[in-house]
């Protein structure tokens, strides 16, 4: 816009910016590189003085010993199962419940749709301890239903279609659909959904990579090897007393990969859902 | 999960009396029907668990044996172990050193994220942003290793390139608490950053440029537009960095691996409710001190918007 009139004067303060962010992507980036580095040697390359930062040739036998000790491939499966059986469901009963929110008048609308704000702020780890008698009790101990089960609570969820359905769905295609006697539950799947699949990506990204990173839960429910999640599993890699950093360093490069290439793809979509999860 | 038939059996009594009404009622149905899945889901695993909670903090028990009537002992456990304070000393000290920062230097990233001339602008978006999809665990793991006791850790090279001495990351009082907030720190600034660049964007243009006009410089409208402009979005990081600085656990558990739960340098107040809960058996306390937390986090989260909405004030009269 008035990129112009900018450009030509503070090339020096323009430089200054350019360095000081380059500096905030290099540490950023780091990190991620240096986990590749130290995924690819031995643990007594860390050791040595200076520091290696240069790739070695062991991704594969690091990778190994990472399948020998945890069980890799059946733990980030089960986080794959729980996130998407979670995701599907928050999807459904979200957008159910911000159809009702935006679409319909009852008695008690606005007093219950203030509770939903308001059970956003309990903090989590207030009922964790009835939660965990609850799922023991419920035989779901040690389940990946067990760990499923919490994570189905979500009221930003609920918020979220409501803003996005009361903006996008017209009053008239539902006024339409009724005079053709479309029950409600028709008017929800096949007009109310189509219009909000964006709100689906976005909310599902959320529901999605919360899942997947949340550790405090998975790890008080789950015992067996059998059942860990990726989270539980990778914590097991430093628990013992001689450590094997290039062994870590690998279970954690394969399992954060995925994630990060999916990231790249659709990183607009992510960073979006950040702001319209929190800023609206 | 088949609202379609339970719709079609709640409503066909009443399609027959008079269609106006009914529509109405129909709706009316069909609404309480479509939040009820939330709300049936709220009353087993978030409302009963936090009622029953509260009642577990009056109890002594070890999962097992019947309850005792315990009064408030709990609580006089709980507030007179050293140990707990520790843990409210070290979430504090991590909690200011780990986000404090996010925040000053999230609008910075944010203000330059949001300059006109700036090129790659979403390379370095989603190279601040990358961290944050990065899990917990992996990020504790990964500075685990960054920060480890070793002379030869990268963390510890650093320092010896500066002339100064090794430190004990995973072992010392200082040492955990600062490669912790550091790893905080690294992990969320990008989400803050992006909250921020957002708020900037809705700042509306003219502000600029009718300050443009009147001589302001860039520092000035940082100072005068930008930052007040930003109050709500502030606001708003202080309260769930906050609320978030509090709950800390997933990032030292890991990082310090299976000394998490004997050495108190980086136990903080879920660590130590953990530890009570499912170490010790004791859930009792545990819950005396999840309900000690909700009242921590109560009363920090209002002073701390409290104090960052006042602030916000003070600028704007000066301007």
């Amino acid at each position: 816009m008035k990129k112009n009139e900018k450009t030509r004067r503070f090339s020096t303060g323009k430089l200054l910016v350019y360095i000081f962010l380059s500096i905030a992507s290099f540490i950023s980036l780091f990190p991620f590189y240096w986990m590749f580095v130290m995924a690819t040697r031995p643990s007594s390359a860390f050791n040595s003085i200076p520091p290696t930062i240069t790739p070695g040739n062991m991704l594969a036998e690091n990778f190994n010993k990472v399948l020998n000790s945890i069980d890799f491939f059946g733990s980030m499966w089960n986080s794959f199962v729980i996130c998407i059986i979670v995701t599907i469901v928050v999807l459904f009963i979200s957008s159910l419940a911000g159809f009702a929110f935006a679409k319909f008048s009852f008695r008690g609308k606005n007093a219950l749709f203030i509770a939903i704000l308001l059970t956003m702020i309990i903090p989590p780890q207030l009922g964790l301890i009835p939660q965990y008698f609850l799922i023991s009790n419920a035989g779901l101990l040690d389940t990946l239903p067990g760990v499923m089960v919490l994570f189905f609570l979500n009221p930003l969820g609920i918020f979220l279609m409501r803003q996005y359905i009361s903006k996008s769905v017209p009053d008239e295609l539902m006024e339409a659909a009724k005079l053709d006697g479309c029950s409600n539950f028709r008017i929800y799947r096949s007009i109310v959904v189509p219009i909000i699949l964006p709100a689906f990506a976005t909310l599902g990204i959320i529901v999605f990579t919360a899942v997947w990173g949340e550790f405090l839960w998975q790890f008080t429910v789950l015992r067996d090897p059998e059942n860990y999640t990726i989270q539980v599993a990778l914590a097991q890699l430093s628990n013992t007393r001689d450590v094997d950093f290039g062994m870590i360093m690998s279970g954690v490069f394969w399992a954060t990969v995925p994630l990060l290439v999916v990231f790249l793809l659709f990183n607009r979509l992510f960073i979006s859902s950040i702001t319209e999860g929190s800023v609206k | 999960m088949d609202p379609v038939k339970a719709n079609a059996v709640t409503n066909k009594p009443k399609e027959k009396k008079k269609p106006f009404r009914s529509q109405a009622k129909k709706d009316m149905y069909s609404a309480y029907l479509y939040i009820a899945p939330f709300f049936i889901i709220f009353a087993i695993i978030g409302l009963y668990p936090a009622v029953f909670s509260i009642y577990l903090a009056f109890q002594k028990w070890n999962g097992l044996s019947p309850m005792v009537f315990a009064g408030l002992d709990n609580f006089k456990i709980v507030l007179t172990d050293p140990l707990f304070w520790k843990s409210v000393y070290n979430t504090i000290i991590m909690g200011i050193m780990g986000t404090a920062p996010q925040i000053v230097f999230g609008i910075i990233f944010a203000y330059l994220l949001n300059m006109a001339f700036l090129k790659f602008r979403n390379f370095f978006r989603v190279t601040i942003f990358m961290p944050y999809i990065t899990s917990m665990v992996a990020v504790a793991l990964i500075f685990s290793v960054l920060f480890s006791n070793h002379e030869s850790s990268l963390a510890n090279y650093v320092l010896s390139l500066a002339g100064l001495d090794p430190v004990s990351w995973a072992t010392s009082e200082w040492g955990t608490k600062i490669a912790i907030s550091i790893m905080v720190f690294w992990r969320w600034v990008g989400y803050n950053t992006i909250i921020y660049l957002a708020g900037i964007q809705s700042i509306p243009n003219d502000l600029y440029e009718a300050s443009t006009i009147d001589g302001a410089s860039k520092f000035q409208q940082f100072r005068y537009i930008t930052i007040p402009m930003l109050k709500p979005f502030i606001i708003l990081t202080v309260f769930t960095s906050t609320v978030g600085a509090l709950q800390l656990f997933s990032e030292p558990t890991v990082f310090l691996g299976t000394d998490a739960f004997t050495r108190d340098e980086a136990m903080t107040i879920v660590m130590y409710l953990y530890r009570d809960a499912f170490k010790l058996q004791s859930f009792g306390t545990a819950s005396a001190t999840a309900m000690i937390l909700l009242i921590l986090i109560t009363v920090f989260a209002a002073i701390n918007v409290y104090l960052t909405s006042g602030m916000g004030r003070k600028r704007r009269s000066q301007q």
